[in-house]
């Protein structure tokens, strides 16, 4: 598949014109001008103008495969620290357990780390999580313009992690550690015989061997280095196959 | 303070079980240090040193002032430490909180009980006149193990540093119109000349994971450490200040291993130390 | 402003004490992503001055009363190491200090989006380990690329400037010389798209004529370092680069 060749912007640079396009993800209109907000790559979508940034915090969306690490716990709820501006709040009535008022520590303790989904976020940015299956599985993203991703594959089952690793990466870079359709994080997965959880927070769970995981931990990095560059799934593919 | 995840303590704890670290390391294996001299021209001496991603920056300034009056013939010398906010997501702005106090205070215990600091050599006027060395480091990032960082940034600035005769000549000539020794010491000094320093003594800090005892902790062994051990031998192998810090211990066996390991560790540091500066 | 010298700052052919002319600024070193705890960072040099500027955020602002439920704070933090200054200055924030802080964080809060954080706070450090005059227009600059390595979203990348008066002439960018014993000091923050000045302080004595002049050198000071930013920024990254997103 021939890689597109996309541009770097800056803040403020012009990325196309309200006459031929419409604005989509971070980008803002001045003027009939449509203006990156953030240093990123433009991205165009059905004739939106999209700019994914670079870098930058973990911003959550209703739907978001998560994994969150416990930093409070109440008599019924939990606070999970999910690398975003505020604590997503977990209620008892969230769990796939049932949780008798106050016993809340006995399933998940300070420090646990479970995967999750986000379920809400309100208008003052308060985060809402959940470990249970949604009902309605067609999520639209709340802001305008296309999400752009076109993974298929469903998310990974949500529960408490034990044991494994755990390694965070910035949470700009989770699409390209995916890859298109999950190609990249199959690829991975595949070729160390691991178990990866691919938070879209940028917590990344492993569970395997060790060498598989410092393997696994190894092509991230690569990743995350080398994610604006191009024949990197081919490098990524050389790399895992390679025994050192 | 950010929580530190269950799982993350119990790989680290289970590697160390079986002899490795995350990244690579032997137990008594030092990451690979950069240091840099001269780095802020105006200071009297700085130095920059790089201990993974642990970045410091000190800087050595010096000015005239008066002796205590319990030691009349000796040079003054004071340590600061600022963790200041750029360098960890949990350093907060504001008055330095004991961790600061206790790294400042070790680093400078580390530099004159075993006066690197020559002060004798620092006086001007007996009683009178002498020299203020102010020592501060500023922690700019944090990736574990800030004693020997700052402690190396602090040596590295002390041996480029200058006595700044000509920065203060005018000062120094005033004060000479009140007390002619003050004359006598600029006509045998009269350009900028090195800092005094003796050999150094190098720290090296350790840690406890589980069992496991290791040396130079990067930024996750050292957020789940439970107790951390400073040692500072100098160059004969004796020891010259020691620290034990967070809530758990240790046995005598592994303080003795880790005063021979850090002798080993020190001897290599302050080699590297002297050829960067050039001294 | 300085007490009179007899240094003669500026000589019978326009040159200054360091040989530039009246519209020349210093050099300018600008580096990315130097510290990699912070969300995002910047190593700038200026003249003599040598600034690191980091970002977090945006993060949950605390104390919670600090909380504004409509937007982020943005909170810049000023401050000089005590050796960046011949004579040692004691750790910790002076009134100096603290008002620079305050001017920055107010011209930070015009560019940053900060409707999309409510609740949050984004946190600026400013970090001067050497300074020569002008300090806090390379701490304005700095802070600006790091704002922009850390993907904050902006309207534009902050930069700034300083102009003044010295030997009786308006000039740019003061020098430390210049400065001490200067006629007057004007540094300003500017946003280079819209021409929006979101800094501006005063120090001395000057007639009307000479601050439009001085205004206008400092606007054309602040455009050359903004493209001094941009390409920090961007040369890092090979363009057109790729991409399976």
């Amino acid at each position: 598949m021939p890689e597109e060749k996309r541009k770097i912007v800056y803040p403020s640079q012009v990325v196309g014109d309200t006459r031929s396009s419409k604005p989509g993800r971070g980008v803002f209109v001045e003027k009939g001008q449509i203006r990156s907000e953030r240093l990123g790559i433009v991205q165009m979508n059905k004739n939106y103008v999209n700019v994914n940034p670079l870098k930058g915090r973990y911003d959550p969306v209703p739907g978001d495969f998560v994994i969150g690490v416990v930093e409070m716990v109440s008599t019924s709820m939990w606070l999970l620290d999910v690398r975003a501006p505020a604590p997503a709040l977990l209620h008892v009535n969230e769990v796939p357990w049932k949780v008798d008022f106050g016993d809340t520590e006995s399933y998940l303790k300070v420090g646990d780390c479970v995967s999750a989904r986000i379920s809400d976020v309100d208008e003052i940015k308060k985060i809402n999580a959940s470990m249970k299956k949604p009902y309605d599985r067609n999520h639209r993203d709340r802001r305008g313009g296309d999400r752009g991703s076109d993974r298929r594959s469903s998310d990974p089952p949500f529960q408490k992690l034990n044991g494994g690793f755990l390694l965070e990466v910035d949470a700009m870079k989770v699409p390209r550690i995916i890859g298109k359709q999950g190609s990249m994080i199959s690829l991975i997965k595949k070729e160390t015989g691991c178990r990866v959880f691919v938070g879209k927070n940028g917590r990344i769970w492993i569970d395997g061997e060790l060498a598989a995981i410092e393997k696994v931990v190894s092509a991230i990095k690569i990743i995350e280095r080398e994610a604006t560059s191009f024949g990197l799934t081919n490098r990524i593919e050389e790399f895992l196959k390679n025994d050192e | 303070m950010s929580v530190i995840p269950t799982i993350k303590r119990d790989f680290l704890e289970n590697l160390a079980k079986e002899g490795k670290r995350m990244d690579g390391r032997k137990f008594n294996e030092f990451r690979k240090a950069s240091i840099e001299p001269g780095v802020i021209s105006r200071a009297e001496g700085s130095a920059r040193v790089t201990l993974g991603k642990t970045q410091i920056i000190c800087g050595i300034k010096m000015d005239l002032g008066e002796p205590y009056p319990d030691s009349p013939d000796s040079g003054v010398m004071t340590t600061a430490a600022e963790l200041i906010p750029m360098a960890s997501p949990n350093f907060e702005a504001g008055p330095p909180r004991e961790d600061a106090i206790e790294l400042a205070r070790v680093v400078d215990r580390g530099i004159r009980e075993s006066g690197v600091i020559k002060t004798d050599e620092l006086c001007i006027v007996s009683g009178k006149k002498i020299w203020i060395v102010f020592i501060d480091i500023h922690i700019i990032d944090y990736d574990g193990n800030l004693f020997d960082a700052c402690s190396l940034a602090a040596l590295a600035a002390l041996l480029d540093t200058n006595v700044p005769i000509e920065r203060l000549k005018d000062k120094l000539e005033k004060a000479a119109a009140d007390t002619p020794e003050i004359g006598e010491y600029l006509k045998a000094h009269d350009k900028d000349y090195p800092l005094p320093v003796s050999v150094p003594p190098i720290s090296c800090t350790w840690v406890k994971i589980g069992e496991s005892v290791m040396i130079d902790p990067a930024l996750d062994e050292d957020l789940i450490a439970d107790v951390r051990l400073t040692v500072a031998t100098d160059e004969k192998g004796d020891i010259r200040a020691m620290q034990k810090g967070l809530n758990g211990s240790f046995t005598s066996e592994e303080i003795k291993n880790v005063i021979k390991e850090s002798f080993v560790n020190g001897t290599n540091i302050r080699e590297q130390l002297y050829k960067s500066t050039g001294k | 402003m300085g007490t009179k010298s007899d240094i003669e700052l500026i000589d019978k052919n326009g040159k200054r004490l360091d040989g530039r002319g009246p519209e020349d600024i210093r050099e300018v070193k600008i580096e990315t992503g130097v510290l990699h705890r912070a969300d995002g960072s910047c190593y700038l040099e200026w003249g003599g001055n040598k600034v690191y500027a980091a970002v977090y955020g945006p993060r949950e602002a605390l104390p919670r009363h600090t909380q504004n439920p409509l937007r982020a704070i943005v909170n810049a933090r000023y401050n000089m190491a005590a050796f960046s200054v011949d004579d040692r200055k004691r750790p910790g924030p002076d009134r100096r200090s603290r008002e620079i802080s305050k001017v920055i964080s107010e011209a930070l809060e015009r560019v940053v989006l900060t409707e999309y954080y409510p609740r949050s706070a984004i946190e600026v450090n400013i970090e001067i380990v050497e300074a020569e005059a002008g300090s806090r227009c390379a701490g304005l600059a700095a802070a600006g690329v790091a704002l922009a390595d850390a993907g904050i979203p902006m309207i534009d990348i902050p930069v700034a400037c300083a102009a003044g008066k010295a030997g009786g002439e308006v000039i740019l960018d003061l020098g430390k010389e210049e400065d001490n014993f200067g006629e007057a000091d004007l540094p300003i923050g500017y946003l280079p798209r819209t021409g929006e000045i979101i800094l501006l302080q005063m120090d001395g004595h000057l007639t009307y004529a000479e601050f439009e002049r001085a205004l206008d050198l400092a606007i054309g000071g602040c455009l050359k370092v903004s493209e001094l930013q941009k390409k920090a920024l961007m040369e890092k990254y090979p363009s057109p680069v790729g991409g399976e997103q």
